[in-house]
């Protein structure tokens, strides 16, 4: 009948913060494991690794939102990435204009895909499971076809070719934080800023949270669904070009599996599948702790293949912590 | 002898006592009524006789014997089963398959004709033989949903029935079969447990009351030893005559001329008008058409004839928001599935509309702005929150109702469409709703209401339009407007015009 006193507090801190706790031992744990992780010149890899996947997790997380998911968003970023690799050469000028006629062009193309996604969803009542793995099977193939299955290399001494990878490689003057990593920080600030302070945002979680109050408040339900994929389109199409920058290098078989990895962010980061719940700073927090993960275990020189079974391990426990956090706060 | 008993049960939430010593024993072969208002325990002490929750001290006996429910099993071992408000039919199977959902698991072949045989016996025995087991359990209207719950129960020889509600969502003529049907089970010797709010049918089906107030036993009476006064005010302490307040206002002008109405193949030519200030009831059956003529003048459904005027004009609504920004707002009936955002704090629900004056450019939301808004709009309704951040599913049933008709309020919605709007709350819950009806309409808002409670319909409508099978069958006021009146129209024994 009576409980410790202290029980319920010490419970709702760990449930209201257990994933930055879980960031933070993870932290921990690497610079103790490593003298190299605490090192500036690290920690701006990991991010500059890690950005293409924020993109894409928020997309990822505008969709499961509303309660959908979108599973074609690494085809889409192997379009985006190798679309630029190609159009760059093709174009009859160069230089920065250039560069953003390409980038504009990829992550426009990569919306429309979105939206298809979210005509599909919104407009004739696809799963959309169902709709954006067609998608994901059309979009990969369309990546192959139009590179014959080959990576799509470009001159390196191209000008538009050299803003793009030195956009992907170096950083800012002084500090060297990476431009890709500013980049993601500025299309965080402004998804979280339209998640949290425009009614569009309002609406996309309450789409998720209740989708026939919403219809029958008056509000135009396939507006928000519609949108949540076109933006998940544009993102991931744009993380293509990020790891276009980095590699300098399009090939089609970029984002396989990144569908995974952004699902997981998301879950991480105390996202509900079926709608209606979870942020965009969690859900980064999500992208960290999975990046993280990695690189410990390569810090470590832990082979690849186990390397997945712990990253699942991991998903599996974040997701029960949050379970047992979330049952225990109904207690309370 | 007591078939059931339960004593001094205590359960306590994070330190917050839902339950502090309540109990009550019940024979076998009695209807056994538990009231008591929202949050008096009668949930938690049935869903601990349920298993579905554990309890911190007391003693469960069944049969005279002491017993461990600690899980639904448990329950169900030993007889007991519960007909909760939410059905917990697999909506895609078959009636037979419903009813014998837990001898599906055993062995690995099922003899569909054997199961369709004890599960028509099971039917036939409820004089619900005209349920064919073959047929899918979603097609059912409620009622029979509700019937192939009890059979399930029945498959399993359930000595303890326990009824939450079952009536909430029944037309008279049903509830009279249910009756029936509950009377011949405690005549086979079952133990029933009904909750209920209706004070009507406690008097009308129950041998004893037990009264649960603050999650304690108030006491355990013979039913014709009370009176609703009586019961009520153990209940609530409070006299019957506060249950409709009192409202005196002269009509304004008409803002809502339906005419000649048509939709989804059932409503068909349904015309009527209402002015500001007043409230209009619907009368009739569930399933006569009255939530489908609501959903079809709120865009909700299409219309296939007919013309809606507002103020005097036509005008043409299409979909929801058409309805919204013309000024209609509808309060659904399903408040959990269609009213309210349950997960969401209380201001994202009441500023859920398409007409949003507190907006600035581009969306952008001006919390300052709607958070006044929103505090006013709550000490308006009186709603009982901890704060305007509360999530709307930790709210009662009557305030949740509040939370939904707050974004027709901010809207500037002066036509309200409200759907049943006291189902399922309390006595006390339903004043407080009633004082809100009451208050919208003296500010000038034109009020429609369905009910399918007649005390309802006669206490707080000026005027109730009656349908019957998708058709007006006529209109009452002032002196003709009685239950005898309302019955008559709504199963068709007169016409009135």
């Amino acid at each position: 009948m009576s409980t410790n006193p202290k029980a319920p507090g010490l419970v709702s801190l760990l449930v209201t913060y257990n994933i930055y706790i879980m960031l933070a031992a993870l932290v921990v744990i690497s610079t103790l494991l490593s003298e190299h992780f605490l090192t500036l010149q690290n920690l701006f890899n990991l991010l500059r690794q890690l950005a293409p996947l924020a993109l894409v997790s928020i997309g990822m997380l505008l969709v499961i939102l509303t309660g959908g998911i979108d599973l074609s968003v690494g085809s889409i970023a192997a379009i985006g990435g190798m679309g630029v690799a190609m159009a760059m050469p093709a174009l009859p000028f160069d230089g920065a204009t250039a560069l953003l006629i390409c980038v504009f062009g990829g992550v426009l193309f990569g919306a429309l895909l979105g939206a298809i996604n979210g005509a599909l969803v919104a407009g004739f009542g696809m799963a959309s499971f169902v709709a954006t793995l067609a998608m994901m099977t059309m979009a990969r193939g369309l990546a192959y076809m139009l590179s014959n299955g080959q990576p799509v290399r470009f001159p390196r001494d191209l000008p538009t070719a050299q803003i793009l990878t030195g956009f992907g490689s170096k950083g800012l003057p002084g500090i060297g934080l990476p431009w890709p990593v500013l980049a993601v920080l500025v299309v965080i600030a402004l998804f979280v800023f339209l998640l949290r302070r425009t009614n569009w945002g309002r609406l996309t979680v309450a789409t998720g949270s209740n989708e026939n109050a919403v219809r029958l408040a008056g509000l135009p339900v396939w507006r928000y669904k519609f949108l949540a994929f076109t933006l998940s389109g544009a993102l991931s199409a744009l993380a293509g070009i990020f790891v276009t920058a980095r590699t300098a290098v399009g090939t089609p078989v970029t984002g396989i599996g990144l569908e995974l990895d952004a699902i997981a962010a998301c879950v991480i980061g105390g996202a509900l599948l079926s709608g209606g719940r979870g942020t965009v700073t969690n859900t980064m927090i999500g992208v960290l702790i999975l990046g993280l993960i990695g690189n410990i275990m390569n810090l470590m020189s832990v082979p690849a293949y186990p390397q997945q079974i712990i990253k699942g391990v991991i998903i599996i426990l974040a997701v029960l912590m949050q379970g047992i956090g979330a049952r225990a706060k109904r207690r309370v | 002898m007591d078939r059931l008993d339960m004593r001094q049960i205590w359960k306590e939430f994070g330190g917050i006592a839902a339950l502090s010593g309540a109990g009550f024993s019940a024979r076998a072969g009695e209807v056994h009524a538990l009231m008591g208002e929202n949050g008096a325990g009668k949930s938690t002490l049935m869903k601990i006789l349920a298993g579905a929750y554990s309890h911190d001290g007391g003693e469960i006996r069944i049969g005279g014997e002491p017993v461990s429910i600690t899980n639904p099993q448990d329950a169900i071992r030993n007889g007991v089963s519960i007909i909760y408000q939410e059905f917990s039919l697999a909506s895609d199977l078959t009636v037979a398959e419903n009813i014998l959902i837990e001898t599906l698991g055993h062995g690995m072949f099922v003899n569909r004709r054997a199961m369709h045989a004890r599960a028509a016996e099971l039917l036939a025995r409820m004089g619900f033989d005209d349920i064919d087991p073959g047929e899918i359990a979603g097609g059912l209207t409620i009622a029979r949903q509700q019937v192939v719950e009890i059979c399930k129960a029945l498959s399993r020889d359930c000595s303890i029935l326990v009824l939450d509600e079952p009536t909430a969502v029944l037309t008279t003529h049903e509830t009279e079969k249910l009756f029936n049907l509950v009377r011949r089970l405690r005549d086979q010797g079952v133990c029933i447990v009904y909750i209920s709010h209706r004070l009507d049918e406690i008097f009308s089906l129950c041998d004893r009351v037990t009264v649960l107030k603050d999650g304690a036993t108030v006491g355990t009476w013979e039913t014709g030893a009370l009176d609703h006064t009586s019961l009520v005010n153990l209940m609530i302490g409070r006299e019957l005559k506060d249950f409709f307040p009192e409202r005196q206002i002269t009509p304004g002008p008409v803002a809502l001329e339906v005419d000649a109405l048509a939709a989804g193949g059932l409503v068909s030519d349904i015309s009527f008008t209402v002015r500001r200030g007043e409230v209009l009831g619907i009368g009739g059956l569930v399933g006569a058409g009255r939530t489908e003529v609501l959903r079809a003048i709120f865009g909700a459904d299409p219309v296939s004839a007919g013309e809606i005027r507002i103020d005097g004009r036509p005008r043409t609504i299409r979909s929801p928001g058409d309805a919204v920004r013309a000024g209609i707002g509808l309060v659904p009936e399903d408040r959990k599935q269609q009213g309210c955002l349950l997960d969401l704090p209380i201001l994202n629900n009441a500023m859920l509309t398409p007409v949003n004056p507190h907006l600035g450019f581009w969306g952008l939301i001006r919390e300052a702005r709607e958070r006044g808004a929103t505090e006013a709009l709550r000490s308006r309704l009186n709603l009982k929150a901890a704060s305007i951040d509360a999530e709307a599913g930790t709210l009662s049933g009557g305030n949740q109702q509040k939370v939904a008709i707050m974004k027709w309020l901010v809207s500037g919605c002066e036509i309200l469409l409200l759907d049943e709007p006291t189902r399922g709350v309390d006595v006390g819950a339903k004043v407080e709703i009633y004082r809100v009806i009451n208050e919208l309409a003296a500010n000038g808002a034109a009020i429609v209401m369905v009910s399918s409670e007649m005390l309802e319909l006669i206490g707080m409508c000026d005027r109730v339009i009656v349908m019957r099978a998708g058709r007006l069958a006529g209109e009452l006021s002032g002196e003709e407007l009685t239950e005898e009146g309302i019955i008559e129209l709504a199963m068709g024994r007169k016409n009135v015009h």
